[in-house]
């Protein structure tokens, strides 16, 4: 288990104030200065060897994405974007930090900022998130106070400013480039890329689009440096990861691991376990509504991170383990999921605007026990037409748990649906 | 998608009161010049508070006027998001979260609590008090089954006590938001596994 002196989220489950001097107790805004007089080399060159993957789902690495800012300012702002649109069915953890841990979330701001050359921020919070917007806003106005941003933020020299936006309920602005279009003012309707945001994103600048956790454990891998970060969980998988676990266990919660926790004893330890003891688990979603689901065998040896979760055909994506116990119906389960992605589609591209409904239809009638045991190649074969034929992920994401439902349990499925068949026609 | 149209009834005109027009002006300062339309949210969500909970259409065109952009524009906007209420809910609007891991949790009860205590989705009580919805994750997933009722997010609901906190608010009864049981957040029922040292410090 991780000891608690590397836990960067000291203050993750709120009692210890989220004020300002509770921050700088806990180490915040520690000499940011000195940390800004390196460079901003230096701290892309930092975060790219402590090997920390962008904690938003798609897991790319955070130094290199910074590394693709133009070097030169030609004329252009560039801009931070922070992306707080945490709605990843299964997700809350964005959510602990921008009410408990602000100050971690804008201080990495102000790093990852300074490092591509950006005088401007934009925190992009869900629409629901209230009381966490005005938590995080609270924590920009103390920061400014302090002179910890604003002109010469922390009298480094660097003119910076961080302004808190919000959207009002659309799962798909959290694709960066639908978050870019809604933060001008727009539908949350995703662009082709390329150009990628770093050469042509918020407003036609260079901007950096980042998770609210990626940014928020920037400072402690300054402070502590690279290899502290590198030397937890392995390699290409590196550090700490704030899990959510949800669903079917005694003792649902957030907590702070290191990455390659086995799902086992992540759920044991700090879960309480699954209800009714591990021999009652069904199935488990690793890494929210979007990653395919696993069966206990492969849950009862699986480790939490990208690569290990790659290999068994599913992923870490945002590290939302759903657990499903014996008395769940994974058919619904997946049915509702199904109409979570039918709901958030944007619409802009027909084989996801189109086949989410679709999908969802199918996938209610198989709950029910209406339809054909061979519609359910026709399904499969519907989900392959979709994913990766549309501008972005929404389209895979929707096909994915309905794949990893039938990759793991299609003969109970099919039993379930003749059973039923032959029960209509003997009537 | 879900397919979203304004309401019938609507009244004449809408218009910023003194405090939201200077309110709205702070948010349009935080975009760089001319670039004022990326205040549409925030404003369109201020107007729909001024307006009592949900969008009027009159409200729409002015904000859009309100940023010098075509009346089309903001009707995307307000039609595509979907905390933008385009009818008139209840003084205490719940929102029902359905999504699979408060599904899990026993979400479908809470439904049957709605259906009891205030009627069918998109219905206003006849007191005007509720009104309800199920809507899709809210990113509350460990303190599921939970609800948002207008700012707050009541957690770790059960049947039960979701029907008490309904009652209450009809009577005009302050609710505590946040999760319903002993925890106070993110952390297991019955004391945390880790960070034991700072536990309660404040």
């Amino acid at each position: 288990m991780l000891q608690d002196s590397d836990r960067i989220f000291k203050n993750i489950y709120g009692p210890d104030g989220a004020d300002l001097a509770s921050a700088k107790q806990r180490g915040d805004w520690d000499n940011t200065k000195g940390l800004l007089a390196k460079g901003r080399d230096w701290v892309i060159e930092e975060v790219k060897s402590s090997g920390l993957r962008g904690r938003g789902g798609a897991g790319f690495p955070t130094g290199l994405k910074w590394s693709f800012m133009p070097k030169e300012n030609d004329g252009r702002p560039h801009y931070l974007v922070v992306n707080a649109d945490e709605s990843e069915p299964g997700t809350c953890k964005d959510r602990d930090i921008m009410r408990h841990e602000p100050h971690k979330l804008l201080e990495g701001c102000l790093l990852a900022g300074f490092a591509m050359g950006a005088h401007a921020c934009y925190i992009y919070v869900r629409g629901e998130f209230i009381r966490e917007r005005e938590a995080l806003q609270k924590a920009v106005d103390e920061a400014y106070d302090a002179g910890l941003l604003g002109k010469n933020a922390c009298g480094s020299g660097w003119d910076y400013d961080i302004y808190v936006h919000h959207g009002a309920g659309a799962y798909i602005c959290g694709e960066e480039t639908a978050l870019i279009e809604s933060l001008e003012g727009k539908k949350g309707q995703p662009r082709l890329k390329p150009p990628f945001p770093a050469n042509v994103g918020l407003y036609g600048c260079p901007t950096t689009v980042n998770n609210v956790e990626s940014i928020a454990v920037a400072p402690t891998i300054c402070r502590r440096g690279a290899s502290w970060f590198s030397g937890l969980g392995r390699e290409g998988n590196t550090g700490t990861k704030l899990f959510c676990i949800s669903g079917h266990v005694n003792k649902p919660c957030n907590v702070e691991e290191e990455m390659g926790i086995p799902l086992k004893e992540l759920l044991e330890t700090h879960a309480g376990g699954v209800r009714g003891g591990w021999d009652n688990l069904l199935a488990v979603i690793p890494g929210g509504s979007s990653v395919p689901m696993l069966p206990k065998e492969i849950c009862d040896t699986v480790r939490m991170d990208f690569d290990s979760l790659k290999e068994v055909q599913s992923g870490l994506g945002t590290a939302a383990v759903i657990v499903m116990d014996k008395s769940t119906d994974l058919v619904k389960a997946i049915a509702r999921i199904a109409h979570f992605y039918k709901h958030e589609s944007c619409g802009q591209c027909t084989p996801c605007r189109e086949g989410t409904g679709w999908m969802w239809r199918v996938m209610e009638r198989i709950a029910k026990g209406q339809a054909k045991p061979q519609e359910i190649d026709t399904l499969l074969q519907v989900t392959k037409q979709i994913e990766g034929h549309t501008i972005c992920a929404l389209g895979d994401a929707a096909a994915w748990p309905i794949q990893g439902l039938f990759r793991h349990f299609r003969p109970e499925i099919e039993a379930r649906l003749t059973g039923h068949a032959s029960q209509e026609a003997a009537e | 998608m879900s397919v979203r149209r304004v309401a019938e009834n609507q009244p004449d005109d809408f218009a910023f009161s003194k405090e939201n027009t200077s309110w709205a002006k702070k948010q349009i300062a935080k975009y760089p010049e001319g670039r004022q339309a990326s205040a549409i949210i925030p404003l369109l969500w201020q107007a729909q508070k001024q307006a009592g909970g949900w969008l009027p259409e009159p409200a729409i065109r002015y904000v859009a006027d309100f940023l010098d952009m075509p009346h089309m524009r903001a009707m995307e906007v307000a039609t595509f998001y979907t905390m933008f209420n385009l009818e008139p809910v209840g003084e205490h609007f719940v929102q029902l979260c359905g999504t699979t891991p408060c599904w899990l949790r026993g979400a479908d009860n809470l439904k049957d609590v709605c259906r009891k205590i205030i009627g069918e989705q998109n219905t206003v009580t006849d007191d005007g008090k509720l009104s309800w919805l199920e809507v899709e994750c809210l990113g509350a997933c460990v303190n599921a089954p939970m609800v948002q009722i207008n700012d707050d997010f009541y957690e770790d609901l059960t049947a039960e006590w979701f029907e008490k906190i309904l009652l209450d608010l009809k009577k005009g009864e302050a609710v505590p938001a946040g999760p319903q049981t002993s925890r106070k957040a993110s952390e297991p029922e019955g004391g945390r596994t880790v960070l034991k040292s700072i536990e309660g410090d404040a």
